[in-house]
């Protein structure tokens, strides 16, 4: 009897061991080339169905009546938004607020004593955020298409989102032995491959080039090495975890480098790639000096994006569902009104440089059913 | 008569050890060592004999060459992880000492930037020849023809394309394979991919031919000697003077399924060939790899291998190559 559930003890460890890094099925393929081509999508519907849950839109907020003068001749310091009307600056303040910052409020970004103060980096950093949001909006369409994206696109209610990257350290090149080049960790980014685990740098900051492959059958010059491809597909390792898809999606993995027989979203991605690093460089990077110490990496360099970022696992962020119907404030750059009112006009009623707390923003009633009521300090 | 016969069967025989067929006097290369003893948890599996063993000057160096690479190895790996054992076990999958930059070409990197890949290579290289060696010469000692010893340099072979006769065509220890468990994989892959799909390159297909050849063979050959040892089917020796009715039956049996059969010396002939073709098509594949072919798919379009098949969608177009693409 002993011996019996020693053996029944080993086995089930046995199995354990040699599983662990196995999915429990089922699985679903999805067939989405030419037939026996393996041009397919693996979905497993337990995976699928908790995914679903974390990409439901939040209900947006009742639209903000449309009439009024431009927030810019009411309040001081409005410098990317000050072209909205003043119901529709509050409520795109609250949006804001629900998804980066629903346990802080207001005070998370803003001095509440004097709302137009750019003391706090937060503040800082949001403004610069919300002209990334209209910029890519306005001028990546290539890749986010119409839908575009807001601020929940990747925050998600964090403060940060929940998926940005710092530039890896590796000291093990300046040891007398031990030296991993960059590679062979364990880490989630790249799905636990032993490839670079850093491919961000080299790939959506610095633009080294990513295709490896010649255009000829016999060497002609193509001096690629294999380390080098090892690089690029730890970035498509990425791509691959970080969309919840297989290199099917994008690629013919008979010739991962021939666009003439890749799937359409191929272009789709290599459109992503160049708009992740124009954000890090025109976006994150010039925040650098703008962030305290804590929020950045070990080498004190900016929090960044790559595909993970705004994807969060799934094949379009927030399954393709668009937001920026209810929010095209954040669609394109808006006129800021060239009016210099808080400095001309210090006694005009609200523009007295300290903002009424949110508390005591007057909201019509129909702002105050919508679905966010998260309570926001005043 | 006392000689031990290892077979086929669920009952364990335990005789007194078997010191094995004398040696010639003249040999020079002294004698066995050790007592032998049986072990009856080694005969659930082979053998119950352990011993008597003969290492030889072969032998001891090339365990010791091999202890070497192994510690130049394992050490390299704990070394990445801060010397901590716990990372070590967690992390031993991940770990790899590095070949050289592909910048260092053919040079000898410092220590830390390839210069202990170098090493062990040099060290487990020299490892597997003297133990080959020591399969050649002891398989003449004992009046045996020296397949084995042949079989191993097989592999041999294509361990020494991929760590060491490809780099240098190619000009760079940096084309070789790290040693390290997931690494080796990750670089497999990378490898294909950056000489557009090994599955196009002929000499691969082979190997792979080779490969389930063998193992279908093997599983062919297994089962008729298992489905006749309940009449000593296993017992080759006896069947050589007196075939017997297992032989026959064996033989009957794929001439009634196949109308055709194997001998018992032809079907050992055809697995071993089969099982050295393996890595030595493999071998050749890899050499010419980045040498002669640099993008096996599009070999393939040129040798009208490549199958077309129906468009699903439009083909794309590749961005850069668009007016006003930024690269």
């Amino acid at each position: 009897m002993r011996l019996s559930s020693m053996k029944w003890v080993s086995a089930v460890t046995l199995a354990a061991l040699f599983t662990a890094g196995c999915e429990r099925p089922p699985v679903e393929p999805v067939q989405r080339g030419y037939r026996g081509t393996a041009m397919g999508a693996v979905y497993n519907p337990r995976l699928v169905e908790k995914q679903a849950a974390q990409n439901v839109l939040p209900a947006p907020l009742a639209d903000a009546p449309a009439a009024g003068p431009p927030v810019a001749t009411i309040y001081k310091n409005v410098q990317v938004l000050g072209g909205l009307t003043a119901p529709e600056f509050t409520r795109t303040m609250l949006a804001i607020t629900a998804w980066v910052a629903p346990k802080e409020g207001c005070a998370y970004c803003h001095n509440v004593q004097n709302m137009a103060d750019d003391g706090l980096y937060t503040k800082v950093v949001a403004r610069k955020m919300l002209q990334m949001t209209q910029a890519i909006n306005s001028q990546w369409k290539d890749h986010v298409q119409a839908t575009g994206v807001t601020c929940y696109t990747c925050h998600r209610g964090n403060n940060i989102p929940a998926n940005v990257w710092f530039t890896d350290v590796d000291n093990t090149a300046k040891a007398s032995l031990g030296n991993r080049a960059g590679q062979n960790r364990s880490t989630a980014v790249i799905n636990g491959a032993s490839l670079p685990s850093d491919p961000f740098t080299p790939f959506l900051l610095k633009a080294e080039s990513i295709g490896v492959n010649g255009p000829t059958a016999l060497p002609t010059g193509n001096r690629h090495s294999v380390k080098q491809t090892e690089w690029t597909f730890s970035l498509m390792t990425h791509m691959s975890q970080g969309l919840g898809v297989n290199c099917t999606y994008c690629h013919n993995s008979r010739q991962f480098a021939d666009w003439s027989q890749s799937p359409p979203q191929r272009v789709t991605a290599w459109y992503g790639i160049r708009m992740a690093r124009a954000l890090n460089n025109e976006y994150m990077v010039p925040l650098t000096d703008v962030f305290p110490a804590h929020r950045k990496g070990p080498l004190g360099d900016v929090a960044k994006t790559n595909c993970a970022t705004c994807h969060q696992g799934a094949y379009k962020p927030l399954y393709g569902q668009s937001m920026l119907k209810d929010y095209p404030v954040f669609a394109a750059p808006i006129p800021v009104p060239a009016v210099a009112v808080p400095e001309a006009a210090p006694d005009a009623a609200p523009a007295d440089g300290a903002a009424p707390p949110a508390s005591n923003v007057s909201l019509p009633v129909p702002y105050a059913s919508a679905s966010e009521t998260r309570a926001i300090p005043g | 008569m006392a000689d031990y016969q290892n077979i086929f069967t669920r009952v364990q025989v335990a005789a007194p050890p078997y010191p094995g067929t004398p040696l010639p006097a003249d040999n020079g290369i002294g004698d066995r060592d050790g007592k032998p003893f049986l072990f009856h948890l080694i005969g659930k599996f082979g053998d119950a004999q352990i011993g008597p063993i003969y290492l030889g000057w072969t032998g001891l160096t090339s365990l010791l060459c091999g202890f070497i690479a192994f510690e130049i190895i394992g050490l390299n790996m704990l070394a990445s992880v801060d010397w901590n054992w716990i990372e070590f076990v967690r992390q031993l999958p991940w770990l790899a000492l590095e070949p050289p930059a592909p910048s260092y070409g053919l040079s000898i990197p410092p220590l830390n930037e390839g210069g202990w890949w170098l090493m062990a290579g040099f060290f487990l290289t020299a490892s597997v020849l003297l133990w080959c060696l020591r399969t050649y010469r002891r398989a003449k000692a004992h009046g045996m023809g020296p397949h084995v010893a042949w079989a191993f340099l097989a592999a041999i072979w294509l361990y020494l394309v991929l760590g060491f006769f490809r780099p240098i065509l190619m000009g760079s220890w940096g084309e070789a394979v790290p040693f390290g468990i997931f690494p080796h994989l990750d670089w497999t892959a990378a490898f294909s991919i950056r000489y557009g799909n090994l599955f196009y390159n002929p000499f691969h297909m082979l190997s792979i031919a080779f490969l389930y050849g063998a193992t279908l063979l093997f599983a062919m050959h297994g089962a008729t000697i298992l489905a006749v040892s309940r009449y000593g089917g296993e017992r080759e020796l006896e069947q050589i003077v007196d075939r017997g009715t297992a032989s026959e039956r064996a033989a009957l049996f794929w001439r009634w399924t196949m109308g055709f059969n194997g001998t018992m010396e032809s079907v050992h002939r055809w697995a071993w060939w089969f099982a050295i073709l393996c890595p030595i098509t493999g071998g050749i594949g890899i050499l010419l790899t980045g040498t002669v072919v640099d993008n096996w798919f599009l070999w393939g379009v040129k040798h009208h291998i490549v199958a077309a098949y129906p468009e699903v969608w439009a083909p794309s177009v590749d961005p850069a190559t668009l007016p006003g693409a930024k690269p």
